[in-house]
């Protein structure tokens, strides 16, 4: 008996585990705990994405990509455990969808050689490939995101900010408080007022935080939260007719699930955008033939098309495009941890490809360098109509401020290399 | 007089409507512990699973369809129909009901006469099973409560205030509905303990199991009975905290809200848990007004526990509590 258990065990984990000669690319989600309103279309829409590309293409470039799934819980340890868990199958890139997991894994696969994409979160200083070989945040991240809102409101007021007041209100973490500096150095180039206002995890409670902020009349709030603290943001400036056109939250503060339980009060909230938003692309008419209709989507089926489902999708497409391109430098299908790193390196997006993919102009094009594995940080603004329940990108493409940013980058890139015995690539 | 006395004012009303709604969190923790000696670690989860179940009932969500559609590849999500808020709320008092029949009979039963610790460590099981189970009914994602109820601020006070003070208050219209519930809770409670058959039970089962058994009250009857009522207190503050921050799997968190107003109130007070919500939610408002913006703010979580630590210091069962002398 002992021995059939045995025996049913290791076929059970042989079933599991993927086949070698596949590629793998581990989803490091949560679909349980606090967080997993934001966690379940982002894991739904990355799957999905490679079940096209097997379903449609027979995978990429001939071989099937497998995508295991490990909850993370949006915990740290368990998404450490996670990454240990999945790496051994020949995993070649990781993105948890977590900050504080990123910060824990960047050492890890940088001596494990696999590669950690962190698209618009984790360390922002990461975009500097000399110091981070192996992790990549393009397109755009945490500082170029405090940048572009600023930009945006820079372009709403003729230019000149001098005198204003905008408020921070920021989920009181490692990520929460990533804008910080920039938002500090932009007010002294621009002369305007910044007000700091923390919220506790999980901000259910932020009454102190909006009144100060009814007192102070700011004349923009920009929000940095995650989970339930967006929602209950979002409710309190409408309780305190805070003007929600006035009001901006970075791409993590502007899912559907965010702004959907205050009601009519959200009509007019904005966020920032790293891609675009909607169904009115071509790849969703694929996504359906080849993966829903032949019932082979990701949970339930009912996140396709919402903010954080897009992301998970563009995530996925950009891990593709580098697997791809690992491939063709390599000059095979089946490639190694270290050979995907490189094509993450030597990525290029650009307009034309994306159409081919069936998201014409749904993100920024991109070429990533051993310097850059930033991308260029652009983002675009996205407003919510609480009638009609969908967000409509209301601004082109807007740079951030690059001259104030990029210094940081290297500043704090360069003090983690001398922390860590680093030494500088791409002499 | 100055803007900032307005301010500070302000704050402090703000803070103690935000006690009450921490205090509906404590009642059900209270009431619990008062009759069984359990400290429930589970009320929060509590509260969360009745806000679910209200939703899903209100919004005719078919329970575990999402487990259903990942199995079978079906696309069910709704029955097509919609209860009122009302009938929902009737609805959801059953399975709350229902609830504690189970917990009693599956729980509690094979654990009399254990340990204190051993209750607990039971509660904490069951806070991961019902979140557990609340996440396969109703999926995980975030749900609008509209049971109704009126949000946002209200124009009355601010005008009235504002001819008063020249200073127009905020105040929530959801906290003066969580203030008025609460008041009806305290009251309810306090008639059914003094006043009635059952009350009375309560109370002699939370005086001394062994001589309310003797003189033939249902130990087993009077669990099913104060869990039904904490679940009812769960489901009120569900309600209150779901139309504040929509039906998320964060509100389970809330009981880290009451935890430090169980300490402050006492375990064993209805009226402590309402006066010490009262001082934790004021206590912690002006903290962050006063001195938050020195030490960087975002003091509020932090400073309820050294408020009521402080107050330990001085009363150690709390403002409330019952004195616990054990003679050796």
């Amino acid at each position: 008996m002992k021995m059939n258990f045995a025996a049913l065990t290791a076929a059970a984990m042989m079933a599991a585990a993927p086949a070698m000669a596949d590629l793998v690319v581990p989803n490091l989600s949560y679909r349980t705990g606090p967080y997993a309103p934001g966690g379940v279309p982002y894991a739904d829409g990355f799957q999905d994405y490679f079940t096209l590309l097997n379903e449609r293409d027979g995978g990429i470039g001939g071989e099937i990509v497998q995508v295991p799934e490990c909850e993370t819980a949006y915990n740290t340890e368990k998404g450490v455990e996670c990454y240990e868990a999945t790496k051994g199958n020949n995993a070649l890139a990781f993105n948890p969808l977590s900050t504080g997991i990123t910060y824990q894994l960047i050492p890890k696969v940088t001596s494990d050689g696999s590669t950690l994409y962190t698209p618009g979160y984790g360390r922002t200083s990461a975009s500097n490939g000399k110091v981070f070989s192996n992790v990549f945040n393009y397109p755009a991240n945490y500082w170029t995101a405090a940048s572009v809102a600023i930009n945006y409101l820079l372009a709403e007021n003729g230019g000149d900010l001098k005198g204003k007041k905008i408020a921070l209100v920021y989920h009181n973490s490692s990520y929460g408080k990533e804008p910080i500096r920039t938002l500090e150095e932009l007010s002294k180039k621009h002369g305007f007022e910044l007000i700091q206002l923390p919220v506790e995890h999980p901000g259910q409670e932020q009454k102190s935080q909006w009144l100060q902020i009814r007192r102070e009349k700011p004349d923009n709030v920009i929000m940095y939260g995650w989970g339930v603290m967006n929602a209950v943001a979002i409710q309190e400036a409408a309780n305190i007719r805070y003007p929600m056109d006035q009001f901006i939250g970075i791409w993590w503060s502007g899912a559907d699930h965010d702004v959907l339980p205050a009601g009519d009060g959200a009509n007019g909230y904005k966020s920032l955008a790293m891609h675009g938003t909607g169904m009115d692309y071509p790849v969703y008419a694929d996504l359906k033939k080849y993966v829903a209709d032949a019932g082979k989507g990701a949970g339930a089926g009912d996140q396709v098309g919402g903010v954080l489902y897009s992301r998970g999708m563009y995530a996925a497409m950009i891990i593709a495009e580098a697997l791809r391109t690992a491939q063709e430098m390599a000059g095979t299908s089946q490639v190694t941890p270290a050979q995907v790193r490189d094509g993450f390196e030597n990525l290029e997006i650009t307009e034309e490809r994306m159409e081919e993919l069936g998201l014409p102009d749904f993100g920024q094009a991109f070429k990533a360098t051993c310097e850059d594995h930033g991308g260029p940080g652009k983002a675009r603004i996205q407003q919510w109509d609480a009638t009609a329940k969908t967000w409509t990108l209301i601004s082109d493409w807007i740079e951030p401020d690059m001259d104030v940013i990029q210094p940081l980058i290297l500043e704090d890139s360069e003090a983690y290399a001398a922390e860590n015995n680093i030494e500088q690539r791409c002499n | 007089m100055p803007d900032t006395f307005f301010f500070a004012a302000e704050v402090m009303i703000n803070g103690l409507m935000a006690g009450i709604m921490y205090s509906l969190v404590a009642l059900g923790f209270v009431l619990i512990f008062k009759a069984s000696g359990i400290f429930n670690y589970a009320q929060g989860v509590l509260a969360l699973f009745a806000a679910l179940t209200l939703v899903g009932l209100q919004d005719g969500q078919i329970p575990f369809s999402h487990v259903i559609n990942a199995i079978f590849g079906t696309e069910l999500h709704h029955f097509g129909w919609t209860l009122p808020a009302i009938v929902a709320i009737a609805l959801t008092a059953l399975v709350m009901v229902g609830m504690a029949i189970v917990i009693e009979r599956y729980i509690l039963k094979h654990l009399v006469n254990q340990e204190p610790i051993i209750l607990f460590m039971a509660t904490i099981g069951l806070a991961y099973f019902l979140e557990g189970l609340g996440d396969v009914l109703w999926g995980s994602d975030i749900k609008k409560m509209d049971v109704g109820l009126p949000q946002g601020i209200s124009e009355t006070i601010e005008t009235v205030t504002y001819n008063w003070f020249g200073y127009g208050f905020f105040i929530d219209k959801l906290d003066i509905v969580a203030a008025l519930v609460a008041a009806a809770l305290v009251i309810a409670l306090t008639l059914f303990s003094q006043y009635t058959k059952y009350g009375r039970a309560l109370r002699a089962v939370a005086d001394d199991h062994q001589a309310a058994l003797s003189v033939g009250i249902s130990l087993r009857f009077i669990w099913v009975l104060v869990w039904s009522i904490a679940g009812f207190v769960a489901l009120v503050a569900g309600i209150m905290w779901g139309s504040k921050s929509g039906v998320q799997f964060s509100l389970s968190l809330i009981a880290l809200k009451a935890l430090p107003v169980l300490m402050l109130g006492g375990f064993t007070s209805i009226p402590g848990a309402i006066v010490g919500g009262l001082i934790i939610g004021m206590g912690e408002k002006l903290f962050e007004f006063a001195i938050g913006p020195m030490i960087g703010g975002a003091t509020e979580n932090w400073f309820a526990y050294v408020l009521a630590l402080l107050f330990l210091v001085f009363r150690p069962q709390g403002l409330f509590g019952e004195k616990i002398i054990e003679r050796v």
